[in-house]
C-alpha cells in the first residue's frame, strides 16, 4: 500500500513537521515552510492541523517547551534555555512555559533538582519492589 | 478489581540503542533513567499521551534473572522477530508511517487495509514488533 491516497500530501506535511523538529531553535518562518512544501499558507496550516491537531505555530511552541524542559532538567539556566530553544524574549518564554507546564521555568527546575537529589540518595525507592527484588537491587 | 496496566516489560538487546529508538524515533517520553550500580540501569519510557503506562526497557543479558542458556535463547528469539509487543495507536497512520520511515524505522508491513481496519507493522531496534493502528480504525482512515 505504498501508494495510499494523497501520499504526496502526507510526505510534504511530514517533511515540514520534521523540519520543525530539527530547526526549532532557529528563527522559523512558517511562510517559508509552506512555500517549500508548495502549499499556500492557509492550505498548509489546515492540513497540518488535521494531521497533528495543532497548527504549525502551536506545534513549534510545543516542541520548544518540550526541549526547554529537557534543558532545565540538565541544569541549564532559565535564560540560557530560553535562547537555546529559539525564544527571543524571556518574558514570553516564561509565560508560555507556565501556560503549558503549569509552573514557571525556575519552579520546574527546582522541582527536578529535588527529584534528582532524592533519586541519588535512594535510587531503589524509585523502582517498583518486584523489579528491584528480581534484580537484587535492594539496599542493605 | 484490576483497574489499569501501569508497567510492562519490553525485552531489549541494548539499552542505549533502545533509548535512542523509543525516545528519538518513536517519540516516547523518558520517565526514569536511574543507574543501579556499575552495570545496571532502570530505564522506562511512556507513550507520549499515556504517562501512566511505563515500558521498562529491560535488557536481556546474562545475569541473576537470565542464566546463560536462557539469555541466549531469548536473544535468539528476539532477533528472529518472534515477539509482538502490542498495538500502538496514532492519530493518522499514513503520517506516522511516513515519519517513522523517514527516521529509519523498519516496517515489515506498510499501512494495509484489513477486515479489522488499517494496520502497519514495524520492528524496534532489537527485533520486537509492534502493530500500528489509527485511533479510529473503523472510520475514514485517510484524514486529509
Amino acid at each position: 500500500m505504498e501508494q495510499y491516497p494523497k501520499v504526496y500530501l502526507y510526505r510534504r506535511i511530514v517533511q515540514a513537521k520534521l523540519f520543525i523538529d530539527k530547526n526549532y531553535a532557529e528563527r522559523i518562518d512558517l511562510s517559508y515552510i509552506s512555500d517549500e512544501a508548495c502549499f499556500s499558507k492557509f492550505h498548509f496550516t489546515r492540513l497540518f492541523k488535521t494531521i497533528y491537531a495543532k497548527t504549525p505555530h502551536q506545534y513549534l511552541t510545543w516542541v520548544r517547551i518540550e526541549k526547554a524542559q529537557q534543558l532545565l532538567r540538565e541544569d541549564k539556566s532559565v535564560s540560557e534555555t530560553c535562547f537555546l530553544v529559539g525564544f527571543d524574549s524571556l518574558t514570553s518564554f516564561s509565560g508560555l512555559f507556565k501556560r503549558n507546564v503549569g509552573v514557571s521555568p525556575s519552579s520546574y527546575q527546582a522541582q527536578m533538582q529535588q527529584l534528582k537529589l532524592a533519586i541519588k540518595k535512594s535510587p531503589v525507592s524509585f523502582v517498583p519492589s518486584c523489579f528491584a527484588l528480581q534484580h537484587g537491587w535492594f539496599e542493605k | 478489581m484490576i483497574t489499569k496496566m501501569t508497567i510492562t516489560n519490553i525485552h531489549v538487546l541494548n539499552q542505549d540503542s533502545a533509548y535512542d529508538f523509543y525516545v528519538n524515533k518513536l517519540g516516547f517520553k523518558l520517565v526514569d533513567d536511574i543507574p543501579m550500580g556499575p552495570e545496571s540501569r532502570w530505564l522506562t519510557v511512556s507513550p507520549p499521551e499515556q504517562p501512566d503506562l511505563q515500558l521498562v526497557l529491560f535488557p536481556v543479558t546474562v545475569s541473576k534473572i537470565f542464566p546463560k542458556d536462557v539469555a541466549e535463547t531469548l536473544i535468539g528469539l528476539i532477533k528472529k522477530g518472534i515477539f509482538g509487543c502490542g498495538v500502538l495507536t496514532c492519530n493518522d497512520i499514513f503520517a506516522t508511517y511516513e515519519e517513522l520511515k523517514a527516521k529509519g524505522v523498519e516496517f515489515i508491513k506498510a499501512p494495509t487495509k484489513e477486515f479489522y481496519g488499517t494496520e502497519a507493522l514495524f520492528k524496534d531496534d532489537s527485533g520486537n514488533y509492534f502493530s500500528l493502528q489509527p485511533l479510529n480504525n473503523f472510520g475514514n482512515e485517510n484524514s486529509i
